[in-house]
């Protein structure tokens, strides 16, 4: 039997979550997905030049979030034998997390309570409430 | 490439700097105009024979062979491609919405931002101060003809955007590249025709530089200074007849943005252009309701001088020539310029970019140019005859009399004005970003061009971009006639070249629509649920 999967929400500055998380995952025998979402709108207006550029900065925007942000922990939490994956997407952050949760069939969420500024997540709703709102599974706020 | 533009910004600036000194020693030695008059003079002699080849006649038809060949190369891609902008506008949307995008190209051009960058690039001023000159040259009548080439350009759009897709040149670092150049060259060495396919590219790549000078830059900046005249007071405005203050201010700021590599000003303009191009056609669809009693008098004006031409001057042909001109001009249907920004989209099926493609002239001309065009005829500010109905023609101004002989961007900002005072100001704001999105897309086109022609290197690159700096400011200075036909010339050259190559790659272009047609009608083009485009996996 599979064992259970939890998913992390990381946005690449915040270690409380994933730490938390791993402790939690290795007290149930769960495996952890790391999800780190780089920020993009399908519908975002780009010059031409950006338009040109968009497929060389996407390259080097994973690669970056790869080898510098995800990679890194998910290898050192590997070496404390726990069962670790990293996903890079590109969306918006909220309902990518609960695309991969979905596609994984995960248990659980953990989340950092936030990353931004006060104001702009009073204006656009923040990462966190967005997941504690629409998850249709158990999601954990780290404080 | 940002470090050295910044190094070299503090010398550009001290040269940018000295220019309104000469500026005003030219003007201290013969008082006003003197600068307009001056640069009307150097420019004028030289670009004289070249639009006048462009806008030569067709000996007993009175009518541009330029216009023709434009129409024409519409009318047969509508007729080959089984008028497919009625067809398939349904699946363009659709395409524009994500339906179609696999969520593993999450974070790749989307068909809605190459199409949002095309349309930018292509609502400028050819919307707002070009429909008036049609309007106030050819009379209401234009607007009929402005919509049809309008929906046959769609077409030549649909032809030049796959074969755009089609050939593009993808880079090892992962820049996309397109556009005429690179299809003329690939796709005619393609079917056998190299060494003509090259003279096409380069003969197109020459005239594109030109334009991107002239209607991407000096028309632009000259209607954004004319507003700008406009709202500061009329004759008595310390901007009138001094076109280069507004010149090198807007040159500074595109400087800014193309050599100093400061994109936030770029990304700024890109977001407020599409909320203007909405305050635009709300303010216009304000005007049209509050007069709403007179919609149907506007639109058999429309029809009835579309094949009369109610007083005006060409009659029936003026009508024709200047709706067909000012349209193409617009939308640049068949000029090639659009399927530089389409080709960078991330798709499998070159047609599909096409289709979407068919979706700007539409809005730029069907849509927008209407709008303006409605405005204009509803408000009254042309001057009727009121026994005959028929338009007072202005035989010195060589347009349809209005009051204060108002012309071009002045004129529909005085239409707007009869109903909302106030709009003027706003309009000054739109235009100013609509010049200045598409001088942002035209120097890109224009840099594309020249280092097709002249290599592609930072130094070729960067002549090229200072030289575009001094058009904007040259463009603001000079007087509407001289630009608008040196705009226009260049602009339809391009359209000789392009099109010559469509009307060879246009089999290519009908094979990608059959296949792909045959997939989608074969359930082989796969559908994604709304959610996962916007979040696809990409590691």
């Amino acid at each position: 039997m599979a064992s259970e999967i939890f998913i992390v929400a990381y946005d690449g500055i915040d270690r409380g979550p994933v730490d938390y998380a791993a402790t939690r995952a290795r007290a149930n025998g769960a495996s952890l997905c790391l999800v780190h979402v780089l920020l993009w709108s399908p519908y975002s207006f780009l010059t031409p030049e950006e338009l040109e550029e968009r497929k060389m900065r996407r390259r080097q925007e994973l690669d970056r979030a790869k080898s510098v942000l995800v990679d890194p922990i998910v290898a050192e939490l590997k070496a404390t034998g726990l069962d670790v994956e990293g996903e890079i997407r590109f969306g918006s952050p909220a309902p990518v997390v609960l695309d991969v949760a979905k596609e994984k069939n995960a248990c659980q969420i953990f989340v950092g309570r936030s990353g931004k500024s006060g104001l702009e997540n009073k204006i656009f709703g923040s990462v966190t409430i967005g997941l504690a709102q629409a998850a249709p599974i158990p999601t954990v706020i780290v404080p | 490439m940002r470090l050295p533009g910044r190094s070299l910004l503090p010398s550009v600036l001290i040269l940018l700097s000295a220019a309104p000194a000469l500026a005003q020693e030219a003007e201290d030695q013969s008082n006003t105009a003197s600068v307009d008059a001056m640069v009307s003079g150097v420019v004028g002699p030289v670009t004289k024979p070249f639009v006048d080849f462009i806008f030569a006649e067709i000996p007993g038809i009175d009518l541009p062979w330029i216009v023709l060949w434009l129409i024409t190369a519409a009318a047969i891609f509508t007729v080959y491609f089984g008028f497919v902008q009625f067809r398939m506008v349904p699946h363009a949307i659709q395409l524009v919405r994500g339906h179609y995008t696999s969520p593993d190209a999450a974070g790749e051009v989307t068909h809605f931002q190459a199409l949002a960058t095309a349309v930018s690039g292509t609502v400028g001023l050819g919307n707002i101060a070009g429909v008036a000159v049609a309007v106030s040259v050819g009379g209401p009548g234009a607007t009929f003809w402005m919509i049809l080439s309008g929906l046959l350009g769609m077409a030549s759009k649909f032809t030049e955007c796959t074969l755009g897709v089609k050939y593009r040149t993808e880079y090892e670092d992962g820049r996309v590249s397109g556009g005429p150049m690179h299809y003329l060259k690939k796709g005619m060495a393609e079917i056998g025709h190299s060494a003509f396919g090259k003279f096409l590219a380069a003969c197109f790549a020459i005239f594109a530089v030109l334009a991107s000078w002239g209607g991407g830059n000096m028309f632009q900046a000259n209607q954004a200074h004319s507003q700008l005249v406009v709202i500061t007071g009329g004759d008595a405005s310390f901007l009138a007849d001094r076109g280069w203050i507004t010149g090198l201010v807007m040159a500074v700021v595109v400087f800014l943005v193309i050599v100093g590599g400061i994109k936030s000003i770029a990304r700024v303009t890109e977001k407020l252009v599409p909320f203007m191009g909405i305050l635009y056609l709300v303010a216009a669809l304000i005007v049209i309701i509050a007069n709403f009693d007179q919609i149907g008098a506007a639109f058999a004006e429309i029809f009835e001088g579309a094949f009369t031409g109610l007083g005006v001057a060409g009659g029936l042909i003026g009508a024709l020539i200047q709706g067909l001109r000012r349209a193409t001009f617009s939308n640049e249907a068949g000029i090639g310029s659009a399927a530089i920004a389409h080709s960078a989209v991330q798709t499998k099926h070159p047609v599909t970019e096409g289709f979407v493609s068919m979706l700007e002239p539409f809005i730029d001309t069907v849509i927008i140019c209407t709008a303006t065009a409605l405005v204009i005829t509803i408000s009254g500010v042309l001057q009727q005859d009121p026994a005959t109905g028929l338009y007072v023609w202005d035989e010195a101004a060589g347009q349809i009399a209005t009051a204060n002989n108002l012309s071009g961007v002045e004129l529909t900002s005085a239409a707007f004005g009869t109903r909302i005072t106030w709009f003027p100001y706003v309009l000054a704001l739109a235009v100013v970003l609509f010049a200045f999105s598409t001088m942002i897309s035209w120097s890109y086109y224009g840099v594309k061009a020249w280092c097709f022609l002249f290599g592609d290197n930072y130094t070729s690159e960067l002549i090229y971009k200072l030289l575009f700096c001094l058009f904007v400011v040259l463009g603001a200075a000079v007087s509407l006639g001289a630009v608008l036909d040196f705009s226009d010339a260049s602009l339809f050259a391009m359209g000789i070249f392009n099109i010559i190559g469509l009307y060879f790659l246009m089999p290519i272009v009908k094979r990608e629509m059959t296949t792909y047609m045959a997939k989608l009608k074969g359930g082989e083009i796969p559908k994604y649920p709304k959610s996962a485009a916007v979040s696809g996996s990409a590691a």
